[in-house]
């Protein structure tokens, strides 16, 4: 098998769409990724600041409310802090909107995916609270200026942004020898969070040839790395371990403690074999199968290794490969790809997303995606959402998927196209005769609909 | 509803799927209550995050105790927590003191799953609910619950539940698992259930999850057979109005006690085992203050269930069980890492509990392993193994070869009454 456009469509992009064009070719979908952003120009989301800017309104009604006296105040007070925190919200919402605007109308889809896998392969947020929608500014800033270029430049980006460096306890790491430690200030010891993920998550995977010897080095070597809300990132030498570090029988370092040390042993890592193998596999399971072809793998990892990680070649090694566009059963949408593609194949205009409203937002999104078993922006662990077809399809995330099916189009646009004209644009080319039939057998527009986003044919890619 | 319909569903899903394997399943074999296995029930709860055993259960008599974690974490124990003069319960806790007086309530200390060093949550959390000695990273790989239900005569999938939002790997494998979440419930019109038997029917994943998902539904939303099939069947409107009330009454906050609720009501059936995980337990940073809500959180999962259970308490046991323990001195950022040893819960009117047993290694650093984390002295799979053992009367033999493979047994630690 070769590119065809309409499963490049389905397979590497958001979707089919009734008003754009599928691409026409492996290299078209590349120059559009490695030209300029349009849909992040269109719909566009805020960095670090406007999340700190939340961040510091809340926690300064919270204390005003704390510190009250009077009973009237009170009242005065709990209203202002549920003004900051609904607006912290809404904003979320707004958001929310425009990222899954972005998938229904770029002509970029390859992009909007692989923002989205790179952010998953880097997870990185903040859990409930003030700072919840912190994962959006994380990936607008650390994830979606690299996709197209270097894994090491990924790879630094993520683990200097405050979200991860929050995320995996890195910011407040402390060498047990540094000058932090030695004042006993409140800082007192070494985390090895971030180090651990780092070798087992992000880049050598965790059969890779690493041991506890060398978590503990990295997490020395990383100790530095930190952050305030203010300015952002930011390199701290008193939180730092004097000395050499030697992770994978590396030395870095050794005199002053500088940021260049560390940024040396991100590139060594980057550069490693088992890096290359880990993201060709992850890759390739992550877009066309999971139990890739071996050939492909090998393909993508030889390309790695070849460019020193240059991604678009790794990803036109993928497109260039046979096994990328075999006819086999393809892998399930995750829930954020099933609703940004459903919304894709509905046409839906841009109002029709209720951006700044956090209440509908949350009834006609984050709800039904936390039973589809993806809450937006926070897996479980730091080891992002699961890869395997069948933990996503259970009789209970099923279900939420056909409830989202039927119930929400409706919401998003009173004018329902035709199931039988809509079975045809949201299908393409490759409509099994069931589905066409039942698209017309529905006793409803929006059980027709449903019927057919609830498919097999439409739930793969 | 009626079992019958809820099996013959399942049992029409299933048969199409297993093909000719069929005649080894063991859904082959018809049961009824009175033929069923017994009347102990099983519940597994995997704390997942690495609870941290040495807070949870804190060693106030062991000299070092204070030294490693004073500093930086909570460590006062009140009286009326002392379990009996060298352990004492968290405060979070404290609700269960009842418990522990009654008999009900029982901890494991110093153990772990086989696995070292590498203290990986994901690789953690598989090798405790795969129940090997190593891990196996095949697609195909099943859950030690599952290979006890192959084992047990007469299961089918009313006997095991797998419950909530996530999907664990304990309970996967051959023999048939109910998994469901009590606010998924898909109320569907007799016309949209059979355009979705047709679009799904070429796809097993989706055909079966389907299938199972109507079922499950119409206990959750407490439809009769009649309901579905006669003249109350909904009708396109009545479900696009009781599908919109299900996304809004989905998805408030917690939901814990409403699964341990609804595992109580299947428990109180045919139900015999039920699994689900508790989170949370992953304090690298501010555990004073975060280990507390997790371990709240397991209480009240714990208190609902002994409530919703009535009578049939008496005949269940919990065990709830994590993927490692913690370091055994605080980090520097008011938390612990990644550890070896910790402790594994039991709690239940079946159990012989007020007691805290295990082989305690001591905390002096040259008593620790790595020199860093609590010495396990002892297998989890051992505990987990004697309780099947004397809940379900299962062979040692297959404890140690199927359902561990590998495990040592041991002594019995004579866990159930």
């Amino acid at each position: 098998m070769s590119f065809d456009p309409e499963r490049a469509a389905i397979r590497f992009g958001c979707g089919l769409s009734p008003r754009i064009a599928p691409p026409d070719s492996a290299e078209a979908m590349l120059s559009q990724l490695t030209g300029r952003d349009r849909a992040a120009e269109a719909f566009p989301v805020p960095g670090f600041q406007a999340v700190v800017a939340h961040y510091v309104a809340i926690r300064a009604a919270r204390k005003a409310q704390k510190a009250t006296r009077t009973e009237a105040d009170l009242e005065a007070k709990l209203k202002a802090r549920k003004k900051v925190e609904r607006a912290m919200a809404d904003d979320g919402s707004r958001w929310f909107a425009n990222t899954m605007l972005r998938r229904a109308l770029t002509e970029d889809g390859f992009r909007e995916r692989l923002v989205a896998f790179w952010t998953d392969h880097f997870t990185a947020f903040d859990e409930g609270g003030p700072m919840r929608f912190s994962h959006v500014a994380y990936t607008e800033e650390a994830i979606r200026p690299h996709v197209a270029g270097r894994f090491a430049d990924l790879l630094r980006a993520s683990a200097t942004h405050p979200i991860m460096l929050r995320f995996l306890d890195q910011a407040r790491s402390a060498g047990p020898n540094s000058q932090a430690t030695k004042r006993k200030d409140k800082i007192g010891g070494l985390n090895e969070n971030l180090a651990r993920e780092m070798l087992e998550l992000h880049t050598l995977g965790v059969n890779g040839p690493y041991t506890q010897t060398d978590v503990r080095q990295l997490a020395e070597l990383l100790t530095g790395l930190s952050y305030t809300m203010k300015a952002g990132f930011e390199f701290r030498p008193s939180l730092a371990e004097p000395g050499a570090e030697t992770v994978l029988s590396v030395e870095y370092g050794g005199n002053k403690a500088r940021l260049e040390d560390i940024y040396a042993a991100f590139e060594d890592l980057a550069r490693h074999p088992a890096t290359a193998r880990h993201i060709a596999r992850k890759l390739a399971v992550h877009f066309v199968s999971d139990g890739p072809d071996e050939g492909l793998v090998d393909a993508m990892a030889a390309r790695y290794a070849e460019t020193d990680g240059n991604l678009p070649e790794v990803y036109a090694a993928m497109l260039e490969h046979p096994a990328a566009w075999a006819d086999q059963p393809g892998n399930i949408k995750q829930p954020v790809d099933f609703i940004g593609s459903s919304l894709r194949a509905l046409d839906i205009v841009p109002r029709a997303m209720p951006a700044g409203k956090y209440g509908r937002t949350r009834k006609m999104f984050f709800t039904p995606l936390q039973l589809m078993g993806q809450d937006w922006g926070r897996p479980a662990g730091p080891d992002g959402w699961t890869e395997s077809d069948a933990e996503w399809i259970t009789p209970q995330r099923l279900s939420a998927r056909l409830i989202w099916g039927m119930t929400m189009p409706y919401e998003l646009r009173r004018a329902l196209p035709d199931p039988r004209d809509f079975v045809e644009t949201a299908l393409g080319r490759r409509v099994p005769e069931e589905v066409r039939f039942a698209a017309r057998a529905a006793e409803t527009r929006a059980e027709g609909i449903g019927i057919v986003l609830s498919s097999p044919a439409f739930q793969r890619m | 509803m009626t079992r019958q319909t809820l099996s013959r569903r399942l049992f029409l899903t299933r048969s199409a799927a297993l093909g000719c394997s069929l005649a080894a399943s063991p859904l082959m074999t018809p049961v009824t209550m009175a033929s069923a296995p017994g009347e102990n029930r099983l519940v597994v709860l995997i704390l997942r995050g690495g609870l941290d055993g040495l807070d949870a259960v804190r060693p106030y008599g062991a000299p070092e105790f204070d030294s490693y974690r004073g500093r930086l974490l909570d460590t006062a124990v009140p009286g009326e927590l002392d379990l009996d003069g060298f352990y004492a319960l968290h405060p979070a806790l404290a609700p269960l003191m009842p418990l522990w007086q009654a008999g009900e309530l029982g901890f494991a200390h110093a153990v772990s799953t086989p696995y070292r060093d590498k203290r990986s949550h994901f690789d953690g959390q598989d090798i405790l609910e795969a129940g090997t000695a190593s891990l196996d990273r095949a697609p195909d790989r099943d859950g030690w619950l599952n290979r006890l239900l192959q084992g047990f005569p007469g299961a089918e999938a009313e006997t095991a539940y797998a419950i909530g939002r996530s999907d664990m790997l304990l309970t996967r494998g051959k023999a048939d698992v109910s998994n469901w979440s009590p606010d998924a419930a898909l109320p569907l019109s007799p016309q949209a259930e059979k355009l979705l038997d047709m679009v799904m029917h070429d796809d097993p994943l989706f055909r079966d999850a389907t299938a199972e998902a109507i079922a499950l539904s119409q206990i959750s939303l407490g439809l009769s057979a009649d309901a579905v099939e006669g003249e109350d069947a909904l009708d396109s409107s009545g479900m696009m109005g009781a599908m919109q009330d299900s996304m809004a009454g989905a998805g408030k906050k917690g939901g814990l006690d409403e699964i341990a609720r609804f595992a109580a009501g299947r428990l109180r059936e045919e139900t015999r085992i039920a699994a689900w995980s508790v989170n949370g337990f992953d304090t690298h940073a501010a555990q004073s203050k975060r280990l507390p809500r997790a371990l709240t959180d397991l209480s009240d999962t714990l208190l609902a269930l002994r409530e919703a259970l009535g009578p049939v308490w008496e005949k269940t046991a919990v065990v709830a069980m994590t993927e490692f323990g913690r370091t055994a001195r605080a980090n520097g950022t008011g938390g612990t890492d990644h550890g070896t040893g910790g402790a594994m819960l039991f709690a239940g009117g079946a159990l012989r509990g007020g007691r805290v047993v295990g082989d305690w290694p001591g905390l002096a650093e040259a008593d620790l392993y790595d020199r860093r984390d609590l010495m396990p002295t002892r297998d989890v799979r051992a505990h987990a193994g004697w309780m099947m053992r004397q809940l379900f009367g299962l062979d040692t033999g297959l404890i140690e070869r199927s359902v561990f493979p590998g495990v040592e047994l041991g002594a019995d630690p004579k866990l159930i009454l």
